[in-house]
């Protein structure tokens, strides 16, 4: 509201460090390698640059941020498509903001990470790292966006960076891993695209646009749908945002996913372009279906669950490092949409904060099985052994997110996992329950592949293994540092986060109660609405 | 020619009306297309090719700058007036039709950019298409370096037809537009220079397939004629509205007449002839009829569905549905397998036809106004897309086959890339017109209860996705194959072409304002009756 236009700022920053990267001239050929090596140089440090200036920009934005301001703030609000009712509107509330304030975070940790990622001589390193600029641009805008429709630009066009990330850049099956990528997430985003046209359609007929058709989010949740026409819209997103997620039985795409990857782009991938699910879950599928978000609760609540499970059974069972940790994803990702649709406010706030402790944590434990497959060149578990002892700092740090892997308290995630658990169980019992054997698979995956891959004998393979370098260390220790201090101290992300999910709560309250002591929970699918 | 005149005609005809201002975009390319036969026998052959460059780019664009001043002139659309009829009732001067004339023109002189690009070292036009492949006598024109320079007069002739055939207010005048359509196309089609005998086929196949649509289409009119007892849309529309005649001559004419107009468009089961001709032909030729053709084609039908069956959409919309679905299925899932991108561009086309009828069988003011905006992007994607695609050639000519493509994106980036856009908007991702385009179609269907073709629509796109992304991975992130094709630099005509797809690409994808507030103020009258 004060004019100036921070979240398009915040956004065109990273797109201009991509302009940047790819304004770099190329060298000829037959250039001698110090001058390539100079000329790549430059390509990451203006990368890093950009990606720096997006997070001073950020903080700065934040901490005008007012937690007792209005609901959306920094908002824009221009005309851009009149024939359709299509407006260029940004604007944050606290979910928003501290899911932008992770992706500013993340990036140029991950660009410093991924620095070697792309100096494979047939690879071209300007397009590596402007892509992952031009991914930051779209991540910020979907989060930021107001309007469905620029919503739905974003959720979209943002596979297409990603898509040539894994696509050109990734190792293995890259290339099946890629179209699998785009096209579960095409199928998805085609379905709600549906659903986004009914929402204007409907909209158009409603009193409340006073007849014209808009994607205004502040105008669409003042249109009053019919539970029938709700429930195929909800569906229309929810899948949608199921696949992005990723939820069981919509997951088979990312464990192919983040092994294809480099470790960079499938933390952003994991990290930040999946948590556009949950949270297009909680500000689309909840804010604007309240009915429809309460009838399907019982089966979201199931599939949750069996992801919670599954994920982390499967997990156990991976041969490979970057394998499981996907599979983990799945686990995690079932805790964050149980505490969504728990439609409490403890859980709502906790799935929030897990969906920015997840980014940390998972990040990290990803970039450092990234630094230990590039040494060893292998990412089967049963390749190492004893990293502990040629390597003790990668093992140690190792050791640390894979503890907030698991949700050891002390560390961040453990406050967002007991938050969630707390919520759900007021009103959920029996998926409390179920969800909290999730804990314990946790804690087997990831001491098991600790001790396999880090303690015992020295494997021969592995003797030689240098330890962390200055720069894999600065890209990390931030990392582990936030996950330390927010499980420490997690309020000031609370205090940004609880307005908003308040007045969510009460806007979905007040369209239709719940009850103050709901009936003994049920995860079954027959188990029907609740009142 | 409509004002069939009763027996007790009056001793003196009158002389007819013509409003020879409206009508002048079509008198200007037909004029120019008869000068250009003209220009055949009497120019000297080495000049042939810059006169009939000047003639035609030159009527092209006086064409199309009449046609906007005719748009904007106030004293057509006077008083709320939706148009006028031109011509004794023959030809209908409204703003749909106009905003597909310009499109054609439009497109057509992008297309005849590439017609017209003869600086390739081979070209694409047979020297002499009569004398047969590997014969002395082609080899005598070969070395006399003989070059057909016909095809611009046969260029302005079919363009002249596109341009009649949707603005034809009663089926005759529209059979004799489809014709002059037609035939300089089956002509063409025969001329493309590399493998003579697919040509060959394909200009057979499409004028068989051609003439018989054809007949079909003349037959339903006859039913009509029966049914109404006149050719002229209007007619025919209340004649329905009143209920006099027989319903089976109506409901058979509807059928036949469609069939006609189906067959031009490419919808399922009409389609055989798509992908052999657009194999077949010439490459600037197939992106000539697969942006202009294809618009036109639309053009007409929308005309006919809205004018002349407008109070029948419950009788001829459950058969559309079908026709609906099955094509944009159909031509999605035929793609996957195909190997020769021109074949592939030839079922998305189909696949697209799908897209856009989903918003005709609304028969609503948004159903025209979205399908005039997407017939406008798809056609300057698609002539971009054929554009780059002559330029990616092995040493005998064009590299069709996809496997040649494969490491494209390596050898030459900015093409590969160029080409993965057009891939793209054909997909429909966002910020391409592509996306803009699917997004208008798919709002009108919604909007007019069609929310299940949607659907279908959608499952279509992502299956269709799956082949444009295959032609991406094929050519970004395999290796390249062994003495692989070759990228030409584009000349200045090729050049503008593919950067003239582009921009509208990207342009029409970020704001597509203008275009969509021409495509809307161009359809809320709808139709002149």
């Amino acid at each position: 509201m004060n004019g100036f236009p921070w979240l398009t700022v915040a956004g065109a920053i990273p797109l201009a460090g991509a302009l940047a990267v790819l304004l770099v001239p190329s060298l000829p050929r037959d250039s001698a390698p110090g001058d390539v090596e100079a000329r790549t140089r430059l390509v990451k440090v203006l990368a890093l640059a950009f990606s720096l200036i997006a997070l001073v920009f950020v903080i700065v934005m934040a901490t005008r941020f007012s937690t007792t301001g209005p609901d959306f703030q920094f908002t824009e609000q221009y005309s851009w498509i009149p024939q359709f009712g299509v407006h260029y509107a940004l604007g944050v509330d606290g979910i928003a903001l501290v899911l932008i304030g992770m992706t500013v975070v993340l990036m140029p940790v991950v660009i410093l990470a991924s620095w070697h990622d792309a100096d494979n001589a047939k690879r071209s390193v300007k397009t590596y790292f402007a892509l992952m600029l031009v991914l930051e641009t779209m991540m910020i805008g979907v989060f930021a966006a107001t309007d469905v429709f620029l919503f739905y630009v974003f959720f979209e066009a943002m596979l297409i960076p990603m898509y040539f990330m894994i696509g050109s850049f990734g190792v293995g099956p890259r290339q099946y891993a890629a179209v699998k990528f785009l096209l579960y997430s095409l199928l998805g985003g085609l379905l709600m695209l549906v659903a986004v046209i009914a929402l204007y359609v409907y909209a158009g007929q409603s009193a409340a646009t006073g007849h014209h058709g808009t994607f205004l989010f502040s105008t669409l949740v003042h249109v009053s749908l019919s539970p029938t026409v709700q429930k195929w819209l909800f569906l229309g997103f929810f899948i949608a945002f199921a696949i992005k997620a990723p939820l069981w039985p919509f997951h088979t795409w990312l464990p192919d996913a983040s092994f294809s990857a480099q470790p960079g782009a499938a933390v952003l991938m994991l990290g930040v372009m999946d948590k556009v699910g949950t949270f297009g879950m909680i500000r689309y599928c909840l804010e604007l279906f309240p009915a429809a978000f309460r009838y399907f609760t019982p089966l979201v609540l199931t599939l949750a669950v069996i992801s919670i499970l599954y994920g982390a059974i499967v997990a156990i069972g991976q041969t490979s490092v970057k394998r499981l940790i996907g599979y983990t994803s799945v686990s995690h990702f079932g805790f964050i949409v149980l505490g969504i649709f728990a439609l409490t406010s403890q859980g709502q706030s906790g799935a929030t904060l897990y969906m920015v402790n997840h980014g940390f944590a998972t990040g990290a434990i990803f970039l450092l099985a990234g630094f230990m497959i590039a040494r060893r060149g292998s990412d089967r578990i049963a390749d190492y052994g004893g990293v502990q002892k040629v390597a003790p700092l990668l093992a140690g740090l190792f050791l640390v997110s894979g503890l907030a892997l698991l949700s050891l308290p002390g560390l961040s995630t453990f406050v967002s996992e007991f938050l969630v658990l707390a919520g759900t169980f007021s009103r959920y019992k029996v998926a409390a329950t179920f969800a909290t054997a999730g804990i314990i698979l946790a804690a087997i995956y990831v001491l098991w592949m600790y001790q396999r891959a880090m303690n015992g004998p020295v494997s021969e393979s592995v003797s030689a293994m240098p330890d962390l370098k200055a720069r894999e260390l600065a890209a990390v220790v931030p990392l582990i540092a936030l996950i330390i201090a927010m499980g420490v101290y997690p309020k000031p992300v609370l205090d940004v986060i609880n307005p908003a999910v308040q007045s969510t709560m009460s806007q979905v309250h007040s369209t239709d109660p719940v009850p103050a002591h709901p009936v003994s929970a049920s995860v079954s699918v027959s188990a029907g609405a609740q009142p | 020619m409509t004002s069939l005149l009763a027996a007790a005609a009056p001793a003196t005809i009158p002389a007819p009306s013509i409003e020879y201002s409206q009508l002048a975009p079509m008198l200007v390319v037909f004029g120019a297309a008869v000068a250009g036969v003209l220009v055949e026998a009497f120019v000297p052959r080495d000049l042939r090719r810059s006169v009939h460059l000047l003639i035609t780019f030159g009527s092209l664009a006086a064409a199309f700058v009449w046609t906007c001043v005719i748009a904007a002139s106030p004293s057509i659309f006077a008083n709320g007036s939706p148009g006028h009829v031109a011509a004794m009732g023959a030809v209908a001067v409204d703003r749909p039709t106009l905003f597909i004339q310009g499109t054609i023109l439009v497109l057509a002189f992008v297309s005849v950019l590439l017609i017209a690009d003869s600086s390739h070292d081979v070209s694409e036009f047979a020297g002499q298409a009569a004398a047969p492949p590997g014969s002395p006598e082609e080899r005598a024109v070969l070395l006399a370096g003989l070059v057909h320079t016909e095809i611009y007069p046969l260029t302005l002739f079919a363009v002249g037809g596109m341009l009649l055939f949707p603005a034809s207010n009663d089926l005759l005048t529209m059979f004799v537009a489809l014709e002059v359509l037609s035939l300089p196309l089956y002509l063409l089609c025969g001329l493309a220079r590399r493998r003579r005998l697919l040509s060959h086929e394909a200009a057979m196949k499409y004028f068989l397939l051609g003439a018989f649509s054809s007949t079909f289409f003349l037959f339903g009119i006859a039913m009509l004629y029966g049914f109404s007892g006149s050719v002229s849309l209007a007619a025919i529309a209340s004649a329905a509205s009143a209920n006099t005649g027989s319903d089976t001559l109506l409901f058979a004419g509807i059928a036949l007449t469609g069939l006609g107009l189906l067959f031009k468009i490419g919808a399922v089961p009409f389609q055989n002839w798509k992908p052999d001709v657009y194999q077949g032909a010439p490459t600037p030729v197939t992106a000539l009829m697969a942006s202009c053709t294809v618009v036109s084609a639309f053009g007409a039908l929308l005309r006919v569905f809205y004018v002349a069956f407008g109070n029948l959409t419950w009788d001829w919309r459950p058969a559309l549905w079908v026709v609906t679905v099955l094509t944009m299925v159909a031509g999605a899932v035929i793609a996957i397998t195909q190997t020769d991108v021109k074949r592939l561009l030839a079922y998305s086309s189909i696949a697209h036809a799908g897209f856009i009828l989903t918003a005709v069988i609304s028969a609503s003011v948004a159903g025209l106004s979205s399908s005039l905006f997407y017939l406008a992007v798809y056609g300057l994607t698609t002539v971009g897309a054929f554009a780059v695609i002559t330029l990616v050639r092995d040493p005998g000519g064009e590299a069709d086959h996809l496997s040649r493509w494969a490491g494209l994106g390596k050898r030459s980036p900015l093409v590969a890339g160029i080409f993965a856009l057009f891939l793209l908007a054909f997909a429909g991702i966002p910020l391409t017109s592509g996306f803009t385009g699917k997004f208008a179609v798919f709002q009108a269907a919604i909007a007019g209860g069609a929310t299940p073709l949607v659907i279908i629509g959608v499952l279509a796109s992502a299956i269709a996705a799956f082949f444009y992304v295959r032609v991406i991975v094929l050519m970004f992130f395999s290796d390249p194959v062994e003495d692989g094709p070759e990228v030409v630099v584009p000349s200045v005509f090729t050049g503008t072409a593919v950067a003239v797809g582009a921009a509208a690409t990207i342009i029409l994808g970020i704001v597509p304002e203008p275009v969509l507030s021409l495509a809307n103020h161009a359809a809320t009258q709808l139709f002149v009756r």
